[in-house]
């Protein structure tokens, strides 16, 4: 569907050169979900404006379908870009039109039939629940509601794909969980493929189907969520997990606790749950393991439990309590105290 | 009083209005013309623009701000020769059009340039996204948002173009300016000069206040 091979972007302002991308390639699959999750200034937004060529990469091709956007003429790119709709931060609507008309004008523009135009206004506003709201102006709007907006400006392009750079930043919690919600209908009822940028760990753990992990302009590491949020690698990457499942233990508490045995954290993805693996080792093994904090990340596909443990007991047992745990599909990682 | 006063000097002060409404009107649209078109390619060709051209940038940049920093009553003077040779005479409404648009002109694609960049560049963006051309976005998105500021940019240059059709009276343009001053100042009626003033204030009023409902009427935010 979209497939970047080798993108780079350097941005030049005067003599001071930034290096945004950094031979990025990656490929988002028909149907699917991904996101790119970065902290602010890893280059997210260069990502996902290279995908319909706002930004034009350096180096590299951008396919779409198989055909390489940077290749095309301006004509041909436009009518590309009809399959590619976008949504952005700050919405990006006018605002001296209706709602109405921040949908219809972008398809009178494009010269889409009168009766066409309103039937599908009518449909995509439905679509995203503010089929009232129709002649309300977007300062009249909540910042959710704008979004909504947004999303039935892009989806009324009827695209293939939609892109979105940070959609939810802007949003409190709740509302971001109704968008969040309402791109993932779009993309199961619709069947429209969703590429994403976010820095919110939340927002791939709960539509994303895979996830890439920028840093400094790379791509760091890539895969389904539940195997990155498993197995993270990249230092990076364990930066967002664990950051999120930190569980705030203080550092005194910490120490102390490792002077008496093994501080470790376990990850385990849904089904490892329901064994009692721990009442396991205690039985097995002459292991005291003690929960110092705990949780559970409802993802996409399934759930993901992590424990803070503290594994008290000989370290010849430690170790082999540990194996045993590995061996039920549990990832165990020693926490540096 | 105000019966005699209006015998007396009734025609020469309607007739004058009329002139002066006229010059206004007659440059204003010609300064429109010339202004908002240079003020879109002033916004498109500078840095970052949709047709970014540096030469082109700054030639009209600095041909506008050289004009612009010319006092019109200088600039009245300057342009005798050029209206002459152009439009045959320099006095009447004729003879002062000219210099009142490339006043104006210069002025006018200053305040769309700046009403036009006022414009959320991440609008221009999604539509850019969604695949429509830039003369397209620049006619259905730029300039429709930009309209309540451009009808106040629009207020404040038709304001300063009738102080200037005031100005052009010492040219023999005609218009209220040149009656206040061929009768209130050469031969001493000041009460003419008054009523000038009080007309011209009215007039200036009525501008401003008309241009700040159109513009908070196009305005939705
Ligand atoms: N138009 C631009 N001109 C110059 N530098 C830019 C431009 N856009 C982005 N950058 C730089 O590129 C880097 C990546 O920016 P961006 O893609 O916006 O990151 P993110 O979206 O992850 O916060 C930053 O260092 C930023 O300053
Ligand atoms: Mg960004």
């Amino acid at each position: 569907m979209i497939e970047l091979k080798n993108v780079s972007k350097t941005f030049t302002t005067g003599k001071k050169k930034v290096e945004a991308l950094k031979d990025v390639s990656l490929k988002i699959n028909k149907g699917e979900i991904y996101g790119v999750i970065g902290f602010s200034g890893a280059g997210k937004s260069t990502l996902i404006r290279c995908a319909n060529l706002l930004e034009r990469p350096t180096e590299g091709e951008v396919c779409i379908d198989g055909v390489d956007l940077t290749k095309l003429k301006k004509s041909q790119l436009r009518k590309t870009r009809g399959k590619i709709g976008m949504i952005f931060q700050h919405f990006n609507l006018l605002t001296t039109a209706t709602v109405y008309e921040n949908v219809a004008r972008p398809l009178k523009l494009s010269k889409v039939p009168k009766h066409e135009i309103k039937e599908r206004v009518d449909k995509y506003l439905k679509i995203v629940g503010l089929e009232e709201k129709k002649h309300v102006y977007p300062a009249q709007l909540s910042g959710g509601q704008k979004q909504r907006v947004a999303i039935a400006r892009a989806l009324a392009q009827e695209p293939e794909v939609l892109l979105s750079d940070e959609a939810t930043s802007a949003l409190d919690p709740n509302t971001t969980s109704s968008i969040l919600e309402l791109l993932l209908r779009v993309n199961k009822e619709l069947g429209i493929t969703i590429f994403l940028i976010t820095h919110e760990l939340d927002v791939i753990q709960r539509i994303c189907d895979r996830v890439g992990v920028m840093h400094h302009g790379e791509l760091v590491e890539e895969g389904s969520v539940i195997d990155v949020f498993t197995k993270p690698e990249h230092p990076q990457t364990r930066k967002f997990v664990f950051d999120e499942a930190n569980f705030q233990v203080p550092d005194s508490v910490k120490k102390g606790l490792s002077a008496t045995g093994r501080l470790v954290s376990l990850t385990f993805i849904g089904e490892a749950s329901n064994e009692p693996f721990l009442a396991a080792i205690t039985k097995k093994f002459d292991v005291v393991p003690s929960i110092l904090a705990g949780g559970i990340d409802q993802l996409k596909a399934s759930s993901v439990g992590k424990l803070l443990i503290h594994l008290q007991g000989d370290a010849a047992e430690v170790e082999r309590a540990i194996s045993y745990l590995e061996a039920q599909h549990v990832t165990v990682e020693e926490v540096a105290s | 009083m105000i019966a005699e006063f209006w015998t007396e000097w009734g025609t020469d002060i309607t007739e004058a209005f009329w002139q002066t409404l006229l010059m206004t009107g007659i440059s204003l649209a010609i300064s429109i013309l010339i202004g908002l078109p240079l003020g879109i390619l002033l916004v498109m060709t500078r840095k970052g623009g949709q047709a970014e051209n540096r030469v082109f940038y700054s030639i009209v940049n600095t041909i506008i701000n050289i004009i612009r920093s010319i006092p019109f009553i200088i600039l009245l003077f300057l342009l005798l020769p050029l209206t002459r040779a152009l439009i045959g005479t320099t006095i009447g409404v004729e003879g002062v059009i000219l210099p009142l648009v490339v006043y104006t002109a210069p002025y006018i694609a200053r305040l769309m340039e700046s009403a036009l960049l006022e414009v959320n560049k991440g609008v221009i963006e999604a539509y850019e996204s969604m695949g429509i051309s830039t003369s397209k976005i620049i006619w259905s998105v730029i300039l429709r948002e930009a309209r309540s500021t451009m009808i106040l940019g629009l207020t404040i240059a038709t304001i300063g173009l009738i102080g200037a059709t005031a100005m052009a009276g010492l040219v023999g343009a005609g218009g209220l300016g040149d009656l206040a001053y061929q009768y209130g100042h050469l031969r001493f009626e000041p009460v003419v000069m008054y009523v000038v003033i009080i007309i011209l204030i009215i007039l200036v009023q009525a501008m401003q206040t008309l241009g700040n409902v159109l513009a908070r009427r196009l305005r939705k935010d």
